[in-house]
């Protein structure tokens, strides 16, 4: 088998936004908190956090702080929940969430929850329960999960289970691996994963995985190194992850990388980016490879740094 | 990013834009990670940043969001404040109906567009249905499973209503691809939702034959047995005591097919109390498989099933490995 070339995806996730491929950066220009996130988690993932300056990070995420107190995806930018989250995750790598004016965050995620329950993603009301994963996931990180009607979150959730025990969109939307995610992990937050039912949810989770070891979202799509995280971090919260062939899905990633340049693709011989990378190293993590940190399988953040965070406030 | 932008004259040569001074990305003071932007694309949007801070809702910023767009799709502040400017203009929105469209038709997967499009109908009431079903039709013409496209379907129904042929278009789907999971859950969304066919209770047995027709049609489909499953949602007794669930997995298994679905079926359905006649064990029994995968012939037949599953299906060896740890003591 194929071994990760962990110090390839370092050099590759370093050298990403640099990258003069001017389509690329005008793709990514609006939504670089995201991958400031996806990259720096890498790195951590894979012990190499300190190459980054930290201080040039965090100043750049503050200034893409909107005076409502959400962030939007780069400097300038309108906020949106999306790149909220993803600014107290980089700064939870960084340990740095006490220089958050934290009731400034609260009140901005705090704002966005709807009369049923659910979670708009920003001031034009988009309601999708990723956006729900997102204000629960965001207020966990800060302490501040009690601001919210937990209650009505969490049937928003119990309202979009399909008759598979997967979860989508919206209530009757059809259930995707990457909703299944946001659904199980926002429940295992709140304490409230016995609304899953498990063996049925499981099983579907484990049909996704096909001939060639890797996962898909949906039934007859292709395989995708991205589900490798969707669809492994929802199984381990369910503790069913002993239900699919692990050591294939390993040898699927791992077929995924650029061996000479670094970085992972979506499918074997596809073009890396960095999206990829971090859920291809994610993945790894959860199937325990060597050399790789554990992460978190609902706060999408190592273990130790989640502890940390955990720990501070009990 | 199409060839017909880079004819374009560049905005600081166009005299309407005369007045107005540029705003450079400001990415910050050394940044992290610089990036590369090309000179059409930094142009436009420095020009946007200048009449986005000025809070300028005028028919040239409306006309510089819509070339902002065409570079980047995916820009949300962008959109936002095309909105904004929409409303102060009091812009015709059904025009901006189909400035949507011909974006979408590049980027059918950008949560942006949608969301447009929904504030879009939102606004323009009940009397958009029509179109917007027939606008998500077109989309799931070129991608039949297009999440975005489902959402915003599913959210149209819901809100501005469309449901008359609703049931037609899933046949019409399904007929063209039977392994079509997003058709089978728009299936379920329309037996259980719409308001013009009386429920899940008035639809299940027309129902249960059309998808016992598609799984003998295709026995490996994975989505015609759990919409067969969850047209018994709630109501057990009637699935283990409906003839036509236990007889279609007699019937498959019998042809020899070594089908997954038709054993788990039967599996869940001796679980939960169906007495299988001794056809049942037959058929499995003469399924094409080493003997020695099945272990001792004098197991249940709740055991075999397990096994044969164990044997034919070994990515989820555990599981079915599982399941047979799991049976009641009734059926072992």
């Amino acid at each position: 088998m194929v071994e990760l070339v962990a110090e390839k995806h370092v050099q590759y996730v370093i050298s990403v936004e640099k990258k003069k491929d001017s389509f690329e950066s005008v793709v990514m220009e609006h939504l670089r908190m995201n991958g400031a996130y996806w990259g720096l988690t890498t790195l951590d993932l894979l012990g190499k956090l300190q190459v980054v300056d930290q201080d040039e990070v965090i100043s750049w995420v503050m200034q893409c702080q909107h005076e409502s107190g959400g962030f939007g995806g780069n400097i300038g930018h309108d906020p949106h929940i999306l790149y909220t989250l993803s600014a107290v995750q980089v700064l939870a790598l960084f340990d740095k969430i006490q220089i958050l004016d934290v009731s400034k965050v609260t009140n901005y995620v705090v704002g966005l929850q709807n009369e049923d329950g659910s979670f708009s993603g920003d001031m034009w009301g988009e309601v999708d329960t990723r956006f729900s994963y997102i204000a629960i996931c965001c207020l966990s990180l800060l302490h501040q999960l009690d601001k919210i009607d937990v209650e009505k979150a969490v049937n928003y959730i119990v309202r979009c289970k399909n008759l598979d025990g997967g979860f989508g969109c919206t209530p009757g939307g059809e259930s995707h691996a990457g909703q299944i995610f946001c659904c199980v992990g926002a429940l295992a937050i709140t304490g409230s994963l016995h609304h899953v039912d498990k063996d049925l949810l499981g099983w579907w989770l484990c049909e996704r995985q096909v001939k060639s070891g890797g996962l898909n979202g949906r039934p007859e799509k292709l395989p995708d190194v991205c589900y490798s995280w969707w669809v492994l971090s929802s199984l381990i919260m369910i503790d069913r992850v002993h239900w699919i062939d692990k050591e294939k899905l390993a040898k699927f990633i791992l077929d995924c990388q650029d061996l000479e340049k670094g970085g992972i693709s979506d499918r074997p011989d596809d073009a890396v980016d960095v999206f990829h990378t971090y859920f291809g190293v994610a993945g790894l993590s959860l199937l325990e490879y060597p050399g790789v940190k554990a992460v978190d399988p609902a706060y999408a953040l190592p273990v130790d740094v989640v502890n940390k965070i955990l720990i501070s406030s009990s | 990013m199409d060839s017909d932008d880079e004819q374009t004259i560049p905005l600081s040569q166009r005299p309407e834009w005369a007045d107005v001074k540029p705003v450079p990305q400001d990415d910050g003071p050394n940044p992290v990670v610089p990036i590369a932007y090309t000179d059409e694309f930094r142009e436009t949007m420095d020009y946007f940043r200048a009449v986005y801070l000025s809070d300028e809702h005028s028919s040239r910023s409306l006309q510089l969001t819509s070339e902002a767009i065409n570079l980047n799709a995916g820009n949300y502040t962008v959109w936002h404040f095309r909105r904004l400017i929409l409303e102060s203009l009091n812009a015709d929105l059904h025009e901006e109906l189909d400035f949507v469209e011909n974006i979408a038709k590049k980027n059918s997967k950008n949560y942006q567009i949608w969301h447009h499009r929904r504030w879009l109908a939102e606004k323009l009431g009940p009397d958009a249905a029509f179109r917007e079903i027939e606008f998500t039709k077109k989309i799931l013409s070129l991608d039949a499973k297009n999440y975005h496209a489902w959402s915003h379907r599913q959210w149209v129904l819901k809100t501005l209503g469309g449901w008359e042929d609703e049931l037609e278009y899933c046949n019409q789907l399904l007929r063209d691809d039977i392994f079509n999971n997003s058709a089978w859950n728009q299936r379920h969304f329309v037996v259980t939702r719409s308001p013009l066919l009386g429920g899940l209770d008035a639809m299940r047995d027309s129902e249960v034959d059309y998808t016992i027709e598609a799984i003998i049609t295709y026995p490996e489909n994975e989505s015609s047995w759990r919409y067969l499953r969850g047209l018994y949602k709630n109501d057990l007794k009637s699935w283990v005591n409906d003839p036509r669930v236990s007889s279609v997995c007699l019937k498959i298994l019998s042809t020899k097919t070594r089908c997954i679905f038709a054993l788990s079926t039967l599996l869940d359905l001796i679980c939960h109390g169906f007495q299988p006649s001794p056809e049942y064990e037959e058929a499995v029994n003469a399924l094409p498989l080493q003997r020695s995968d099945v272990g001792p012939s004098s197991s249940s037949l709740a055991e075999t099933i397990c096994s044969v599953l164990e044997a034919i299906d070994p990515l989820r060896g555990n599981y079915w490995n599982w399941r047979k740890e799991q049976l009641p003591a009734l059926v072992t």
